[in-house]
């Protein structure tokens, strides 16, 4: 359970990341932020790379930036510090609510959010929201910056359209209205491990109907994505448990879910309908 | 391997070590500089025995790199008693029984003790959202809870 050797590097400054990321680029070369999920892989040997980028000396990606209706957070914010931010709009309630359903406390005062996206387990909470709240992705490389909208971003399990010299800079998220209901339910066997469905849910309500109706699913198919299926169902219509349980069950008819020695399609499917159901519910309170 | 030197304050003494890059900062701690009261068990990152206060901070050591230790404030069980002089945590796992083979007991003690420095008005539910962070086999998990809700008065001077 050690590592397998590698070369260290502490670039002064995101520009210097991003040149050694393109010097090192064939060479198996990661960025090194929280180290949650990267060190364990690298435990099991299962990620072996020869160079590794330590970022956490870089403090101006330590940063939640407010502006113009959205909200940036940089590479190096921690999940807990999302308990202690001040961040505006519904966004802000929603990341607390989300936040500890991630891991355990000590994971959380190392892992970093922009690490989850970049590593993009498909049970994910802060993949799941990206994709719901149609979350913008700011890359960085030695030649430009680039923004990939996050239905862009995920291109399956664990994998992402960032390119080997790219960088991963932060994340930008809308402020939602005040206002905004929001609910987020996930199923795990036990306190901490990965979801094996979570739904978030978010609309708004205007003259007592429903508008700017968002369901995300996560850890069912694998990547998140929004399901307009489910959303369909949800636009224009009054709340009610009887609305909620058709637009669980749109969702569930939607999805395509994985299947493993553990849990059947037909579960995660079935968990799917359950969760959105309760997401709504918690939403409308 | 190249090695990097690091030096860090461990347990308020200053520390100067040179480690391979891939030396995590709990074999660090154990081998290069002797403490081993931080136990290493799973090694990648699922049992918490190896829990330690990094400025602060309640972390893994097992998920750091020694090198990443670099000017850090790092705190370990071998920190807690004074002398002979037990830590109110450590006096109430005795009492009630929060151990047995105690291999899981560091870090449960470092766990509690960084998160009730940081929130010393943690109520039970929080607790036990906390401890479920760690793996113990033997106690079944009631006396550590027990332990922790009164080494938390303990610790704020209540009787």
């Amino acid at each position: 359970m050690k590592p397998a050797p590698f070369t260290l590097h502490r670039p002064s400054d995101v520009a210097e990341a991003a040149q050694l990321l393109t010097r090192f680029a064939d060479d198996e070369v990661r960025i090194l932020a929280g180290g949650q999920s990267l060190v364990p892989m690298m435990a099991f040997r299962l990620a072996r790379p020869g160079h590794l980028i330590d970022i956490n000396g870089l403090g101006e990606l330590a940063q939640i930036t407010q502006s113009d209706g959205a909200i940036e957070i940089g590479a190096l914010v921690r999940h807990n510090d999302i308990a202690s931010a001040e961040i505006e709009g519904a966004t802000g309630a929603l990341l607390k609510k989300v936040m500890p359903n991630i891991a355990h406390h000590p994971i959380r005062a190392r892992g970093t959010i922009c690490g989850s996206l970049a590593h993009a387990d498909p049970s994910s909470e802060w993949c799941l929201s990206a994709a719901t709240l149609d979350a913008v992705l700011l890359a960085r490389s030695a030649t430009g910056k680039r923004e990939i909208a996050a239905r862009d971003w995920f291109t399956g399990a664990m994998s992402t359209s960032l390119q080997a010299d790219e960088l991963l800079t932060g994340v930008r998220l809308p402020v939602l209205p005040e206002g905004t209901r929001f609910g987020f339910q996930e199923f795990s066997r036990r306190k901490g491990d990965f979801a094996i469905c979570a739904a978030l849910v978010v609309f708004e309500i205007h003259y007592g109907v429903i508008e700017e109706a968002r369901i995300g699913i996560g850890g069912a198919e694998d990547h998140p994505r929004r399901i307009a299926e489910g959303e369909a169902v949800l636009k224009g219509q009054r709340p009610s448990a009887e609305l909620f349980a058709r637009a669980g069950a749109a969702v569930a008819a939607a999805l395509d879910p994985m299947e493993d020695h553990s849990t059947k399609a037909a579960y995660r499917r079935d968990l799917a309908c359950d969760l959105v159901e309760g997401a709504l519910q918690e939403a409308a309170r | 391997m190249s090695k990097i030197a690091v030096s860090f304050t461990l347990n308020g003494r200053k520390v100067e070590v040179e480690v391979e890059p891939r030396r995590t900062l709990a074999d660090v701690i154990r081998d290069d500089c002797g403490l081993t009261g931080t136990h290493t068990g799973c090694e990648h990152g699922v049992c918490g025995a190896c829990t330690i206060i990094v400025n602060g901070q309640t972390v893994r050591s097992c998920l750091m790199f020694g090198a990443q230790a670099e000017g850090a404030e790092i705190r370990t069980v071998e920190s807690l008693s004074a002398g002979d002089t037990l830590h109110p945590l450590q006096e109430a796992f005795v009492q009630h029984h929060g151990l047995q083979c105690g291999f899981c007991t560091p870090g449960f003690l470092m766990l509690a003790c960084g998160t009730l420095e940081a929130n010393p008005q943690m109520d039970e539910e929080e607790m036990r959202d906390i401890l479920s962070s760690n793996l113990c086999r033997c106690t079944g998990y009631e006396n550590i809870l027990k332990a922790v809700k009164d080494g938390a008065e303990r610790m704020r001077g209540e009787p």
